[in-house]
């Protein structure tokens, strides 16, 4: 579990990060997303015990990062912003060295050593010193050491960055696997991780919280929620059918390959209705598709609309 | 404890893992026999002791130590992985300890690569041998009490460059801290009693205490406590930088 209270970080006048609390149960995977400079990092640094905070609290399994640091320490995997790692060791000795810091020893680190490195494909590249290896095996080796000695508690600052998308893919199943049982932080600004692997999302932006929720919901209060989109032969004709449904709130076409999408009003849902009235008037349609939500829409207008003001479910 | 030597053990590997650890030790070695040799006359004095070579070693010491205890901290913050080893479950003590043992059983180990001069003087002469492990000590001793400096300065920054010139400088005033050059300065601003206590700071003067070949309790003392202020302020630097 980790929970954090009010958790603020200011560097003289600059307010990194302003009073953010939530909490995060076994079990959970939650995305941190934001813009660039947000304060995602600065929140993981200070949950992870690297950066104090200047004010309010955070725990991990219960541990206080700072008066228990040593403990929350143990039940916490951490993968730091760019996945350092020692670049002149090699894989294995870096791995033992790991498991050394971990008081892991013998047997035991073995294992665990042989399970994380299976679980990151690194086997080939074991007897390889770090620095010689591409940005992936890197940001690889960087997660087996995280997860190294099966931390109850994991904290992956951009898990996937620099991979390639069969390494992403491969990486948010590992995140999935891992789920079950444990508690996990990431962070990352591709949306679609969002989708593939968190159960809540927790947007930030100048540092505030701005909204707390399932991936679901967020795409919930997108524009495009429950919106009908289709590609038609004739344009024209299918718009002025689509017109004529009466839930219809507006009419959109993409300039660019002329799809089209109908939004619905407040709380209604169209689809099938659309799909009637295409039908009655015998309108081509090539594709007819219910969206549900664009969760990078939701981001943009949630990050820079609104000039930061909270927003919580 | 078993943190601490994990830490050194990686630590010191890592010194011959780069090209660092062989140009240290190459250059140190070389500098070394040049200055005994040129500049101290060993066969010219004609006497079996190792005076001449030691007597170079806080100058030798002035430029290469700086120069392996400006990466110990710097070289961590500048490549992150100083956020991967504080947040493991290690003290900052263990961590400072682990480091700076590493660099001084490095120094150590150039230091005892050296032992063809002390070969060369037994076989040419009969020096006292006591007087030469004395010295031995008290160069060791003070490249420590060099390094722990460095270290402190290390974690002061993410530039190695400015760790390297910080240190120099300070390791500079207190080798000299009992010599006019520094003594006047501090006479013309401050009282005698000031002057007096700089002055009992000089590493020079423990330095030559101890390889007069008598090792006084109060050297040792002076040099392990110099150490250990600054590895503390080592730890207080890292620490506030955390909170910064």
């Amino acid at each position: 579990m980790i929970e954090t209270r009010e958790l603020s970080k200011r560097y003289g006048s600059f307010t990194a990060v302003n009073a953010i609390s939530f909490k995060v149960e076994p079990g959970q995977v939650l995305g941190f997303l934001g813009p660039n400079g947000a304060g995602k990092s600065t929140t993981m640094k200070m949950i992870a015990g690297f950066l104090a905070p200047t004010s309010g609290r955070a725990s991990v399994a219960g541990f206080d990062v700072e008066t228990q640091a040593l403990a929350a320490r143990r039940v916490l995997g951490y993968l730091p912003e760019g996945a350092p790692s020692y670049g002149e060791m090699t894989v294995r000795e870096f791995m033992d060295f790991m498991a050394a810091m971990r008081g892991l020893a013998g047997d035991a680190a073995e294992r665990r050593i042989d399970d994380s490195v299976g679980r990151l494909h690194l086997e080939a590249v074991l007897e390889q010193p770090i620095d010689t290896l591409s940005k992936g095996f890197k940001r690889r080796v960087g997660l087996a050491g995280a997860i190294l000695h099966d931390p109850q508690v994991l904290i992956l600052d951009e898990p996937t960055d620099g991979l390639d998308p069969n390494q992403k893919q491969e990486v948010r199943s590992l995140i999935n696997s891992m789920a079950r049982d444990k508690t996990i932080v990431i962070s990352t600004h591709l949306l679609e991780e969002v989708h593939a692997v968190c159960t809540r999302a927790i947007i930030i932006a100048g540092g505030r919280l701005l909204a707390d929720a399932t991936p679901a919901e967020l795409e919930a209060r997108s524009r495009y929620h429950q919106a009908v989109s289709l590609s038609a032969a004739d344009v024209e004709q299918a718009k002025a059918a689509l017109a004529r449904v009466a839930d219809v709130a507006a009419i959109e076409v993409d300039p660019q390959d002329q799809r089209i999408t109908a939004f619905p009003k407040p709380g209604r849902q169209i689809f099938v209705a659309v799909s009637d009235a295409l039908k009655a008037q015998n309108v081509a349609v090539r594709e007819l598709a219910l969206e549900a939500g664009r969760l990078d829409e939701v981001f943009r207008s949630i990050t820079q609309g609104a000039g930061g003001k909270g927003v919580r479910t | 404890m078993s943190l601490t030597l994990t830490i050194f053990k990686r630590e010191l590997r890592s010194y011959f893992a780069t090209p660092v650890a062989y140009v240290f030790i190459v250059i140190f070695l070389l500098l070394a026999g040049a200055f005994a040799f040129y500049l101290g006359g060993f066969y010219e004095r004609g006497q079996a002791d190792l005076q001449p070579f030691f007597t170079f070693h806080p100058w030798l010491y002035l430029f290469l130590v700086p120069a392996v205890s400006m990466r110990l901290w710097a070289e961590e913050r500048k490549s992150g992985t100083i956020e991967l080893l504080l947040t493991l479950p290690v003290t900052l003590w263990q961590a400072v300890l682990g480091k700076f043992f590493a660099a001084w059983a490095f120094i150590a180990i150039a230091l005892a690569l050296t032992f063809p001069i002390w070969l060369t003087v037994n076989y040419l002469g009969r020096p006292d041998n006591g007087v030469i492990f004395a010295s031995y000590l008290g160069s060791l001793l003070m490249a420590g009490a060099f390094l722990a400096i460095g270290s402190c300065l290390s974690a002061a920054t993410r530039n190695q460059v400015v760790a390297f010139i910080l240190t120099v400088a300070i390791c500079f005033v207190l080798l000299l801290a009992g010599y006019p050059l520094v003594l006047g300065a501090i006479g013309s601003i401050a009282p005698q009693g000031v002057v007096d206590a700089v002055a009992g700071l000089s590493f020079l003067t423990h330095f030559e205490a101890i390889g007069k070949g008598v090792i006084d309790l109060r050297d040792l003392v002076y040099f392990v406590l110099t150490i250990a202020v600054w590895l503390y302020a080592s730890t207080l630097v890292i620490d506030m930088k955390k909170a910064a």
